[in-house]
């Protein structure tokens, strides 16, 4: 899972299949944290949005 | 003469020679600590390195006959090492050496997903379903080169891999690099008493096997001698396990295609 | 009593019904759990599996539950990147079901391994050539992805969504769902692709092996084309067993009318690859291993592995849905379209079957007969746990969740609503 693991070889197989899950994960991560921080911050201005459109 | 640098141990059995004595799998369990349990009768429940069958002909007296057939790890090259079990392993537990040719088990690494189980076509692994249980003073006559296996994992036929470190750290304190014949051959070459089995280096010309078998290289190593021939052959998974008969039935009972024409 | 709970507009059956129906789930339950803690206990010698069976039961439901789990992605991708915006109406309980399969896909795989302390080193040991380290990965990826999807849901319950933080992150998370649903549909494009690489690769096993493109065998694309198929039905039938439980409509017919066309043209496209699979398989790639056809449906005293099982999977559960979904007559009528979407459904579990199960029933050896398994109660057990897992999981959410945005709509109050 990490270079640092002894069976890690730098070869196309591990960079395309690590690649593509570090790719994944950081757009969950990524999405995730927006969606809190902005949480937060409006929840701390006390923002209200328009209701049930979703 | 120039030498190929990689060894490709691998074995060849002579059918026609083995008597189904079974001191073959007895010698292999007791190399290699394998467990087993009081009442062992459901041999799809047990672990033996080593099996030997019994084929029969399916023919009436007079004309019947059987043949014993011993099967250790296959020790299948695959294409360039990918052995049908080496490469769906998830957690790179089991490993093709590229130097010895040898399709290793690691026990601590396994962490009993099977899928290798139902990758091999010959069945030699197997799993622990229990935690080894020896009887009263049986542990100090365990093999100490050998480490024990736990519940839950897979294991299976090592080409007695132990030997083989044992023999190299010899030759190496003696200042050598390369082995002689006889300084590594598996438990159940040397316990053989009709000399069916016979264990070595399929790369060095001056080996018995490459000599009984004069494996084509070139091509996943398919036998020359027309009286040797390997199991599934058409499967591709090019095992370094060769069985020699001059029986025609034994032979077709080694493959499907051939056995159907 | 727990009225301040349930979402506004819509009833609820009383408290003591709703925990008496869970009292009884919950006994099959904790049968289920008292088994896969005697296999946590004792270890694998609980089962009936063996050396020659190492998969079995297990592996079959979670290849099975995946498959119809994919009602999920593509219900989302659908929604969200093709834009089908009715699809918004069931897509919640798309999601809550695809969580729940996928949960109990993870339970099952954490019971099934012999040395569940080290199931970690499938991710940290990863060999990235194997399928099942892919389906490993992608799995827990895309059930982090269903939990992103399931959380909104949570929060909308009424009480929750009072506190401000968890009403904007729901609305947030709501508003970047399509960037969600895509990595979703990604992750599970190669997972239920690599679920039918599992047997797709053995080329030491003729009756599963498959060619293919690359490293990828014909079944990885059959897994997911018939995921995508199956998993809507799945999806579909789950909904219908609900308004039939809670004695509701609860999602309008042109919605289920939508996602069932679509999976029909989905399954008539998958049954029509995978006849022209099965076909090159018995015709070319078996021949080439020294088999035929019939090696794999004859001479196996002991198991019932005949063609019948070859004829019910592809015809029956196969081309006999397809051709029932693509026609609107049939859709329009609801006990057809139940039956329907309900051998759609089975097609898929006989599928995942078929290629484990059979695939280690058959003998390769020519000296070996075929081989016989039938499961042990732990295993049954363990299998049933998340059935009921899901149904506890589904009446809770289905009692405080909004999950069917059409509910009120379609049950208006008698005295305008709570």
């Amino acid at each position: 899972m990490f270079p640092f693991s002894f069976e890690w070889v730098w070869d196309l197989g591990h960079l395309v299949f690590h690649g593509a899950l570090w790719y994944a994960l950081s757009i969950l991560g990524i999405g995730l944290t927006y969606c809190i921080l902005k949480a937060a911050w409006q929840a701390s201005r006390g923002e209200e949005h328009e209701h049930g459109h979703h | 003469m120039d030498q190929p640098k990689n060894k490709r141990y691998g074995m060849v059995i002579d059918l026609d020679k083995c008597t189904g004595c079974g001191a073959c799998m007895v010698a292999c369990m007791a190399e290699n600590n394998i467990p087993f349990r009081d009442d062992d009768t459901d041999k799809l429940l047990s672990v033996s390195w080593m099996h030997v069958y019994r084929l029969s002909n399916g023919k009436p007296f007079p004309q019947a006959e059987e043949c014993f057939l011993p099967r250790p790890c296959q020790h299948c090259e695959g294409e360039h090492g990918h052995s049908p079990c080496v490469s769906v392993c998830p957690a790179t537990a089991t490993d093709y050496d590229m130097h010895t040719g040898i399709v290793s088990q690691i026990y601590t690494r396994c962490f009993g997903c099977r899928y290798c189980m139902a990758a091999c076509p010959y069945h030699v692994r197997q799993f622990n379903w229990w935690d080894p249980v020896w009887p009263e003073g049986m542990e100090r006559a365990l093999n100490p080169d050998v480490s024990v296996r736990m519940r839950g994992v897979v294991e299976k036929c090592s080409f007695c891999y132990s030997r083989y470190q044992t023999a190299l750290n010899r030759a190496y304190v003696e200042g050598r690099r390369e082995l002689a014949e006889e300084e590594y051959q598996t438990a159940c070459a040397q316990a053989c008493p009709a000399g069916a089995i016979v264990f070595g280096d399929l790369n060095n010309p001056r080996h018995r096997v490459h000599r009984i078998v004069q494996p084509d290289l070139a091509h996943g190593g398919r036998p020359r001698n027309p009286k040797a021939f390997r199991l599934l052959e058409r499967l591709g998974t090019h095992p370094k396990v060769y069985y020699l008969t001059g029986r025609d039935w034994v032979r077709r009972a080694g493959d499907n295609e051939v056995q159907k024409s | 009593m727990d009225s301040a709970l349930i979402p506004k507009g819509v009833e609820r059956c009383p408290l003591g019904r709703f925990l008496a129906f869970i009292a009884i789930v919950g006994a099959v339950l904790l049968w289920g759990v008292v088994a896969m803690f005697l296999i946590y206990i004792k270890g694998l010698n609980q089962t009936n599996m063996n050396n020659a069976y190492g998969f079995a039961l297990w592996i079959w439901a979670d290849l099975a539950v995946i498959a119809l789990g994919g009602g999920a992605f593509f219900t989302g991708l659908l929604r969200y990147i093709f834009g089908k915006a009715e699809l918004k109406n069931i897509i919640n309980y798309a999601v809550l079901i695809g969580f729940v399969c996928y949960s109990s896909a993870l339970l099952i795989l954490a019971i099934d391994v012999g040395q569940p302390l080290r199931a970690w080193f499938i991710f940290w040991h990863a060999n990235v050539h194997s399928m099942l380290t892919e389906v490993a990965f992608c799995l827990t990826c895309y059930f982090g992805v269903l939990t992103i999807e399931y959380i909104p849901l949570i929060l909308e319950n009424r009480q929750i969504e009072r506190i401000s933080f968890f009403r904007h992150l729901a609305h947030n998370m709501h508003g970047i769902m399509a960037v969600f649903a895509a990595t979703g549909a990604f992750l599970s494009f190669f997972h239920q692709g690599s679920l039918g690489g599992v047997s797709g690769v053995l080329y030491g096993r003729p009756f599963g092996f498959r060619s293919g493109i690359g490293i990828w065998p014909w079944t990885f694309f059959l897994y997911t084309w018939s995921a995508a198929a199956c998993g809507p039905c799945f999806t579909i039938l789950v909904t219908r067993i609900t308004e039939m439980a809670t004695r509701k409509k609860l999602v309008k017919d042109e919605v289920i009318d939508l996602l069932a066309k679509i999976a029909g043209w989905m399954l008539v496209t998958y049954i029509a690859a995978k006849i022209v699979d099965t076909v090159y398989w018995a015709a070319v790639t078996a021949p080439a291993m020294g088999f035929t056809l019939m090696d794999f449906y004859t001479n196996n005293p002991g198991s019932a592995y005949g063609l019948w099982i070859l004829i019910a999977e592809v015809g029956l559960c196969g081309v006999l849905p397809a051709l029932m979904l693509i026609a609107p007559s049939v859709r329009r009528n609801a006990r057809l379209l139940f039956l329907a979407v309900l051998l759609a459904v089975l097609g898929a579990c006989l599928n995942r079957w078929v290629m484990i199960l059979q695939m280690q029933a058959v003998p390769v050896l020519p000296f070996e007969r075929w081989f016989t398994y039938f499961p042990s109660w732990q295993e049954i057990a363990t299998t049933i746990l998340p059935v009921a897992y899901g149904i506890i999981l589904i009446a809770f959410s289905y009692r405080y969740l909004p999950i069917f945005p059409q509910e009120a709509e379609l049950n208006p109050l008698p005295e305008g609503g709570r």
